[in-house]
């Protein structure tokens, strides 16, 4: 299994006619993902390669039975992207777009509350559940199917500690990036909940960064509610203060938000935290052998 | 964005946040005038982008015009080192005159979007001009908290709630609601990230006042914030960043360590610095180069590292996504022959393209430092460094 996309996701993308949209939509399907149709209000009626484009979400939906949409719209215009979708009853939406204004996301995510709405990102790698289905920009031969789930604040990170599993064959259920800004659909807490019911998914690599308070929010969780193995990697120990560390939301303000105080809520509920960004890979591959160790000693 | 205190209490009053009186000054005769239009009996205010001015002598309480102007000249054209700015300090350009007042309470009012709720919060606290990270570390039942709806917005009810929360007198009950709901909408229009008056105070004559004001902006929204935008003071900021963003580089911060980085992405462009200060280094820079698409920018971004006299060492750090790194190789390529780089540079190339980019290089003849994973980069910088 894997959580949140598999082989039965009808992907619908908007903006496909876009450089990005086009682009993304085509590495998407080489790597197995259905997708069903696209949106660009004006071109409804045409095709991207094979795949039917509409003027509206609504339409899509109504026409092909999308359930899962993915948007490569600019950023004044991806608000209002999202809201179509929500709008349409998509239950997923992965939003790629950087740069919405946080009050755009404000009056978003309220909306979403709302309607019931689960959306991944804005400005985020999307996610993909390996050997089954992509729903993102990262790049597809690096995964291997296998038990690992993955969630993180960062793309290229992601990118580097799942090569550095991969590298160790270990595999994974679904990578989820969830993106850079201070305002963010789905958060740590909610990845963890799923990773826990999913019975593939064996541990979890969780890669947080400086800002907000998600990861102390995933702390407490993992003390509640998580029975498997967790290991993280916070980036940004090293960052000065009051910088916007590329990432909107990656922002020590005064005292809150300092890597440390992340990795010491983790380490504190038993989550293994590695220091060194080259060492998640070994760290998760210790984790499991200790696991195997203690399942085999019951 | 950051603005200074002048520019946020022009914009507060446009917006009914009631300020001192005064104006800004650029010369130390500005100052005069401005104080001898204000009656004499001054404060004279270093305008930068740093906190903690009072205690590094940035703020000087004046009785005379001519006082006020020596005030300015020793102020304006000096740097003002405080807790927040390092040894080196930051120019002062500009000072604000203004009436001195007579205090009789000092408050704190504050608005921040709060991440996790997903809405702007109000923050409000009686133990005003202090640093409120203390406060709510020591005394948090001190901060009175309010989060607003965005479909709702700042109501009556909501600002009389925090305006009887900070004890107000009931004849200043209606100005200080007003210019709460007053400041959230200023904070809506003009897309802020903060909005701080600390401390808002009660005067002797029973004035409700913004004392202090700091704004921070979007910089998502600067599209289509014209006018706020247009409140950057580059002066303030790194000449080296000014000069990265003048050439399409936006996410390049200065650091105070000695190797130069080049980096695709937020999160790995931290992370490699986090590795390197656990190898022993330390970073000259941050550079997110983000999702490279010509061999152009790249060129472009070398030659800013290059140009920092603190870097002895380069390393570049690619993970191909959606970013190629045959793209980065060429890049890389092409800024040797455009520019003489001195310095020692360690490459790393993974991901999308990679074998065409490390053909790139292996063609190239150029002395490179080659490495195979993240650590061994991290490391060989180091070397290099404690080499040269």
């Amino acid at each position: 299994m894997s959580i949140l996309i598999d082989e039965k996701t009808r992907l619908l993308v908007q903006g496909i006619t876009g450089g990005e949209g086009s682009f993304h939509t085509r590495r998407c399907i080489e790597y197995g993902t259905k997708v069903v149709a696209g949106v660009t209000p004006g071109k409804g009626g045409t095709k991207m390669d094979e795949v039917p484009v509409f003027n509206t979400v609504e339409r899509a939906v109504a026409e092909t039975g999308a359930n899962t949409s993915i948007i490569f719209v600019p950023a004044a215009f991806a608000a209002d992207a999202i809201l179509e979708a929500a709008d349409a009853g998509i239950p997923l939406i992965v939003c790629i777009t950087e740069g919405i204004p946080t009050l755009d996301m404000v009056m978003v995510s309220n909306y979403l509350k709302q309607k019931g709405t689960r959306l991944i990102g804005p400005n985020c790698p999307g996610l993909l559940s390996a050997g089954k289905c992509k729903v993102g920009i990262m790049s597809g031969d690096i995964f291997l199917k296998g038990n690992v789930g993955v969630i993180s604040r960062s793309g290229t990170l992601t990118y580097e500690a799942v090569s550095q599993l991969t590298t160790l064959g270990i595999g994974q259920t679904t990578c989820i990036g969830l993106g850079g800004d201070p305002i963010i659909g789905m958060v740590f807490i909610d990845a963890l909940e799923l990773f826990q019911k999913d019975p593939d998914t064996e541990a979890v690599v969780l890669i947080g960064e400086i800002g907000g308070n998600q990861e102390q929010r995933a702390a407490e969780f993992i003390k509640n509610k998580m029975t498997k193995p967790v290991v993280a990697f916070i980036a940004g120990a090293s960052a000065p203060p009051g910088r916007r560390m590329g990432h909107a939301g990656a922002i020590i303000t005064g005292a809150s938000g300092r890597a440390q105080d992340k990795m010491d809520a983790l380490s504190a509920v038993g989550v293994t935290v590695t220091k060194s960004p080259a060492e998640i890979g070994s760290t998760m591959q210790k984790v499991l052998a200790s696991k195997k160790g203690k399942s085999s000693r019951k | 964005m950051k603005a200074h205190e002048y520019q946020a209490k022009q914009l507060m009053a446009e917006f009914g946040v009631p300020v001192p009186r005064g104006s800004v000054a650029k010369t130390p005769a500005e100052a005069w005038k401005i104080a001898s239009d204000l009656g004499g009996k001054v404060v004279v205010k270093a305008q930068v982008h740093a906190g903690g001015r009072g205690k590094a002598g940035g703020i000087k309480v004046v009785s005379s015009p001519d006082e006020a102007e020596q005030a300015a000249q020793k102020l304006l054209d000096s740097k003002l080192v405080t807790h927040q700015t390092g040894p080196q300090g930051v120019q002062i350009n500009a000072v604000l005159v203004e009436e001195a007042i007579d205090i009789k309470r000092e408050l704190y009012l504050s608005i921040v979007i709060d991440g996790v709720a997903g809405m702007p919060v109000i923050m409000a606290s009686e133990a005003g001009g202090m640093d409120i990270e203390d406060v709510a570390r020591t005394t948090p039942e001190k901060i009175l908290k309010a989060y607003v709806y965005p479909a709702v917005g700042v109501r009556t009810f909501l600002a009389r709630k925090l305006a009887y929360g900070l004890n107000l007198a009931p004849e200043q009950m209606k100005a200080g609601s007003e210019l709460i709901a007053n400041l959230y909408k200023l904070f809506q229009a003009k897309d802020c990230s903060l909005a701080e008056i600390n401390p808002l105070v009660v005067t002797a004559d029973g004035r409700v006042l913004a004392a202090d004001a700091k704004l921070n902006f979007d910089d998502n929204a600067l599209y289509r914030q014209k006018a706020v935008e247009a409140l950057r003071d580059i002066a303030q900021e790194d000449p080296l960043e000014v000069e990265a963003k003048s050439k399409g580089i936006e996410n390049y911060i200065k650091l105070d360590g000695s190797i130069g980085c080049l980096v695709n992405g937020a999160g790995l462009a931290m992370a490699v610095l986090d590795l390197l200060r656990q190898e022993g280094g330390n970073a000259a820079n941050f550079l997110d180069i983000g999702t490279i698409n010509d061999s152009e920018r790249v060129v472009r971004a070398i030659g800013i590292i290059n140009s920092d006299p603190d870097v002895k060492a380069m390393l570049i750090n690619i993970f191909g996504g959606m970013a190629r790194t045959d793209v980065i190789a060429q890049g890389l390529v092409t800024a040797h022959h455009k520019m003489e780089i001195k310095v020692p540079v360690v490459v790393r190339l993974a991901g999308t393209n990679v074998a065409q980019g490390n053909k790139i290089l292996d063609e190239s003849g150029l002395k490179l430092i080659r490495a195979n994973s993240f650590r061994e980069a991290a490391q060989k910088a180091v070397a290099a460094v404690n080499k040269s």
